[in-house]
This record gives structure tokens, C-alpha cells and sequence, in this order.
């Protein structure tokens, strides 16, 4: 199986949207390698011929009637973000002005 | 008077019933058991002293009016009315916090009430609070909580496995007769087993997971801790079911005898009788403590002194459990975990753009745990990997719940288990190694893995300290497999183990007891 190096765990890092210390990255790069050393086990067993399995019960198509039901007020929605002005959460641009 | 906190839950129901004690009276003696012990154990993360005993005033009217009108009658099938009931802190509560144990949610107050948290008010329990837990349920210790472990009430310098552990020593140390948990690889079961108290992982999708924090969507289920069988039972009883705003809760009926188990010893004893169950060898892992392999196994002679028939089995796939929930859970959280993102909800860090809120608000908001496993996770799943791991974890999943069905068609009614191959660690002992704490639910994880059910409950002492037995059903055998925990309670009722209490907490309340966040420093 493959091997993380100290690049592949920043992009990992990256991907996942963490912002981590040298010192971080540094152990992450070790205790990654330890736990996917043991993934390799699965390697060995064949499963070319076996489904997948994503979920464990019966259960498909689960829909509800398509009829207007309340949401939560605006104001509990807001209560919890960071920075909010009127009816909006404010967060920073994501475009630029041009 | 006895003390009121040693009581059973169905114990309590019949005295609130008859008005020999009230909900009041319970729930301010379970609520200064919990301020007291606070200190000393960390088992709460909120105590809400005022809204328990309004809910408190309400079950006592409740009772009155019953009392008063046989036409309420009805709600006397209602076993949890005035019953204080302790909530793990990822369950929503309206307006309370919800931390998951994490400091990315500090400060975050729920809008709405979890479906289990409805299903509690309707029936009248009393929620004390909330419980302190690994942080996002990622943990089997406690220790990777944001606000401090928990303390075993068994042993102050040990941890109460995890990650539900605030929920199983409230129960264990006398705080509550019920709580509620969460499993996604073994996380009501192990620290059930490591408290001394029944805990049930119950079938996924039996439970409605609406208002919970999620962990691993395919493999997270809601369940009760108690004293006993029949508390636990009972617990479930009021949560289960579908809910139409959890689409993985299923319409499969709730049965009825899950609220009636069996009050008697003998009857509960004579239903073992031709019962037929498998014990599988592959659960008697490498690294098993000797005590808790000998208890497993005078319980099974134990059940097969009582009439049932005891055969060996073979699972052959649980070698690759570990790995494959490694694997799957991971996975799952990374992608669960991307709405912390510090926007709509928790504190919002960093300057500048929204990259750099994002790097800074998980970098800072998540500890080292969640780290690490949203980074398996988001890695399994990554370009060029997802085949090798992701997929392939799928597809072994599929032997192993395979392995399962093959008892079930074979005509098992269940299968007996060690919970955890060892009692309670030491602080700090499993820390260093992450895949040490991942071994700690060897016998738990590949249950989740294959959506069945499964209970724990006490069979002994090893070294002073608990062992749990573990019962593992087909799809919606809760309550037969409740009804072999009955079984083998009655059948121990007399043991010389089932006085024993926990560590003696009023003299732990001294201000010279350490914390568990002392106990935890001293080690590091």
C-alpha cells in the first residue's frame, strides 16, 4: 500500500480545510503511515466478485409528500453565526469587485 | 428512606405512581449527586438545575392528574413520567448548548429539539443535562473530549471508555438511572462494559437520528444506558421508531414486550431455556485480559446451566473489521465534518478570506483526534485512492455482515461476546498509540459494521473493576436480546458482584480530590 509523504499530508491538509502547525503535520505524517500500515491486511483478501455495501437495511426511495412544511425562523438561524447584518450572514467576499 | 438514587428506574415509577415520593424529590436528590460529584468525575458538561425541576413540577401534575381521574389512565403506560434522564452533549436540546465535545461548537445554542429529545418530553422524563463525551464521538476513553475526560466511578485514575463515557458513569456513579448515548463502533457498548452498567447499540435505523451530531451516517445509532435490562428496554421503547425527518429510520413496528420485559426471576431465568446461541472465537482477541476472558466464559456456563445451548462459531472476516471501519468511519466524518466551516454556526477565526477562515476555524476548532481521522478520511477518499480503500473497505464490509447472516440462517438465536477485551485503562495509557485505543473495540466495531444490534451488561469483576457480556442479534432483535440480558440477569440476581458499589464518591467531593484533567496531566 501506498506511503504518505510530508507533501501528500499537506495536500491531504489542504483538501480537508485544516490549517496545521509543522508540528502537526510532522506527527500526523507518522500516525497516518502507522494506521494505513494496517489497512494493508485488506489487501490480501480478494473482493473482485462482492458488492459493496453502503448502508445495512432495506430501505430505498424514502420520500415525503411534496407539501410546503415551516422552517426554523430566521432569527434562530442567525442566532449562531458569527457576523450577521439584516436577514444575511456575513462572511467574507468570495469575488472579486471588478 | 432509602437512598433514591439506588433505585431502578421501574422502581421509581411505581413510587411516583402510588405518590410515595415525587418527581421532584428524585430529580433534586439525582441533581445534587451531580453537582457534588462534578469535580470530581466530569461527567456533565451542563447540569440545568431550573429546567429539571420545572420538568420536574410537570410530572408531578401529571401523576396528580392520574391519580385523580381514571380516564388518564392511559398514561400510566408511560413507565419514564418524573423519571431524571441524562442526555450525551451531541443530543439537541432547544436553546441548551451542544458541544459534541468539541471546541468548534463552543457557544453554539441548538434551535430545535433532537427527535429522541421529543420523544423524552412526551413521555415525561426529566432531563438533568447534558454529558461529556470524545470529542465528535471519536474516542473510547473520554479523553479526547475538549472540556477534560471523565473519571470512572469505578476507579478515579481510570477512564470510562468512551466515546459515550460521560453517559455511563452518570449512570454508573448514581447521577441518573438512564441515559442516552450513541454508537457508531462500539461507543454505548465499551464504556457500558468499562462502568458496569447495560447499554444497547440497537439495529441502525432503529432509532431517528434527527437533531444529532453525525459521525459516520452509515453507522451511527442512538441507544439507552441503565442499570438493567428492563430500564434499558424501557428507554428504548420511548425513542424508537420511524421519525419522517431521519429517511434512514425505519417503519419496522416497535414491539411492545421491549416495555415488558419479565419482572420475575424465574420467568426471566425459565426463557433461556432452549435458547440457542454462538460464541464466536475470533472475539477472544490477542491482547485479552485473562480476568475478563474468565468471565465471559463462567457467564457462558452460567447461560448454559440455565438451559441454553452454547456453540462455538467462527466469524471469519472479524480480523479485517478494524481496518474496514478505519476506513469507513473516517471517510464518512470528513465529509460529515465539512459544515464546520465557522459560517452559519461556532466561533469563526482567522483574518482575511474565506480560505483562511476555513484553515484557521478547524485548524484551531478541532483537536488532535478529529484531526487526524478527517485526515484518513478525506485521504481514503481522495483521487487515486478511493478504489483501494474506500471501496474496498465496502466490499469487505459486505463479508462481514455476511459472516453474520450465515449464523442467523443457521438458525442462531444470538450470539454471547466478550464487549472489550480489557476493564478500564489507565489515563494516558493508550494516548501515545491511536491504534491501541482503536483495539478497544475489536468485539464492538464489526456489529456496526454488519447494522445489527447488541447489548452489554455486567458479568463480574476483574481486578476490582467491571467486565461486560455482550449479546449480538439479527436486525431487530432488541427485544429478545433484552430478554437474554433479563435472562442472565436472574440468573446471577445472588452474585456476591452485583452489591458491589463504585468508588466511594461522597469522600472524592473533598477539594483535594484531583480533577480528571489533573489526573490526566500527571501522566502526560
Amino acid at each position: 500500500m501506498a506511503t504518505l509523504s510530508r507533501s501528500d499530508v499537506e495536500h491531504v491538509a489542504h483538501l480537508a480545510r485544516l490549517g496545521l502547525t509543522d508540528a502537526e503535520l510532522a506527527r500526523l505524517e507518522l500516525e497516518l503511515n502507522h494506521i494505513l500500515d494496517q489497512y494493508a491486511i485488506l489487501a490480501g483478501l480478494p473482493t473482485d466478485d462482492i458488492p459493496p455495501t453502503a448502508q445495512t437495511i432495506e430501505l430505498e426511495n424514502i420520500l415525503r409528500d411534496d407539501v410546503v412544511r415551516p422552517s426554523l425562523p430566521v432569527a434562530a438561524v442567525l442566532a449562531n453565526a458569527a457576523a450577521t447584518n439584516g436577514d444575511f450572514i456575513v462572511v467574507p467576499a468570495i469575488l472579486d469587485e471588478r | 428512606m432509602t437512598d433514591l438514587t439506588r433505585l431502578h428506574a421501574h422502581e421509581m415509577a411505581v413510587l411516583l405512581r402510588t405518590g410515595e415520593v415525587s418527581s421532584r424529590e428524585l430529580t433534586e436528590t439525582h441533581l445534587a449527586a451531580a453537582e457534588r460529584d462534578n469535580r470530581a468525575l466530569n461527567v456533565w458538561l451542563t447540569i440545568d438545575r431550573d429546567r429539571a425541576l420545572a420538568e420536574a413540577d410537570a410530572a408531578d401534575a401529571r401523576l396528580a392528574a392520574v391519580r385523580t381521574n381514571p380516564d388518564r389512565a392511559l398514561d400510566l403506560l408511560r413507565p419514564l413520567v418524573g423519571i431524571p434522564v441524562a442526555l450525551k452533549d451531541l443530543v439537541s436540546l432547544a436553546g441548551g448548548q451542544c458541544t459534541a465535545g468539541s471546541r468548534i461548537l463552543e457557544g453554539y445554542r441548538a434551535p430545535y429539539d433532537a427527535h429522541i429529545t421529543e420523544r423524552l418530553r412526551e413521555a415525561g422524563a426529566v432531563i438533568l443535562g447534558k454529558t461529556n463525551m470524545d470529542e465528535f464521538a471519536m474516542g473510547s476513553s473520554t479523553e479526547h473530549s475538549a472540556y477534560g475526560p471523565t473519571s470512572n466511578p469505578w476507579a478515579l485514575d481510570r477512564v470510562p471508555g468512551g466515546s459515550s463515557g460521560g453517559s455511563a458513569a452518570a449512570v454508573a456513579a448514581f447521577h441518573a438511572p438512564l441515559s442516552i448515548g450513541t454508537d457508531t463502533g462500539g461507543s454505548i457498548r465499551q464504556p457500558a462494559a468499562l462502568c458496569g452498567v447495560v447499554g444497547m447499540k440497537p439495529t441502525y435505523g432503529r432509532v431517528s437520528r434527527y437533531g444529532i451530531v453525525a459521525f459516520a451516517s452509515s453507522l451511527d445509532q442512538i441507544g439507552p444506558f441503565a442499570r438493567d435490562a428492563r430500564d434499558a428496554a424501557a428507554l428504548l421503547h420511548a425513542i424508537a421508531g420511524r421519525d419522517d425527518r431521519d429517511s434512514t429510520s425505519s417503519p419496522e413496528p416497535v414491539p411492545a414486550t421491549l416495555a415488558a420485559l419479565p419482572a420475575g426471576d424465574d420467568e426471566a431465568a425459565g426463557s433461556l431455556r432452549g435458547k440457542r446461541l454462538g460464541l464466536p472465537r475470533e472475539y477472544f482477541v490477542a491482547g485479552m485480559e485473562p480476568g475478563v476472558e474468565a468471565r465471559v466464559r463462567e457467564a457462558v456456563a452460567a447461560l448454559e446451566a440455565a438451559g441454553a445451548t452454547v456453540e462455538e462459531v467462527s466469524l471469519p472476516h472479524t480480523d479485517y473489521g478494524l481496518a474496514t471501519y478505519y476506513i469507513v468511519a473516517p471517510a464518512e466524518a470528513s465529509a460529515n465534518l465539512a459544515r464546520y466551516d465557522g459560517i452559519r454556526f461556532g466561533p469563526r477565526l482567522g483574518d482575511g478570506d474565506v480560505l483562511a477562515n476555513y484553515l484557521a476555524t478547524r485548524g484551531r476548532g478541532f483537536g488532535p483526534e478529529v484531526k487526524r481521522r478527517i485526515m484518513l478520511g478525506t485521504y481514503a477518499l481522495s483521487a487515486g485512492y478511493y478504489d483501494a480503500y474506500y471501496l474496498k473497505a465496502q466490499k469487505v464490509r459486505t463479508l462481514i455482515k455476511g459472516d453474520f447472516d450465515a449464523l442467523w440462517t443457521q438458525g442462531f438465536d444470538a450470539l454471547v461476546a466478550p464487549t472489550s477485551p480489557t476493564v478500564a485503562f489507565r489515563f494516558g495509557e493508550r494516548l501515545a498509540d491511536p491504534v491501541s485505543m482503536y483495539l478497544s473495540d475489536a468485539c464492538t466495531l464489526p456489529v456496526n459494521m454488519a447494522g445489527l444490534p447488541g447489548v452489554s451488561i455486567p458479568c463480574g469483576m476483574s481486578d476490582g473493576l467491571p467486565v461486560g457480556l455482550q449479546f449480538i442479534g439479527s436486525a431487530w432483535s432488541e427485544a429478545s436480546l433484552f430478554g437474554l440480558a433479563r435472562g442472565y440477569e436472574a440468573i446471577t440476581a445472588d452474585a456476591d458482584w452485583r452489591g458491589l458499589e463504585p468508588t466511594d464518591l461522597a469522600a472524592a467531593a473533598e477539594p483535594e480530590t484531583p480533577t480528571p484533567a489533573d489526573r490526566m496531566r500527571a501522566v502526560e
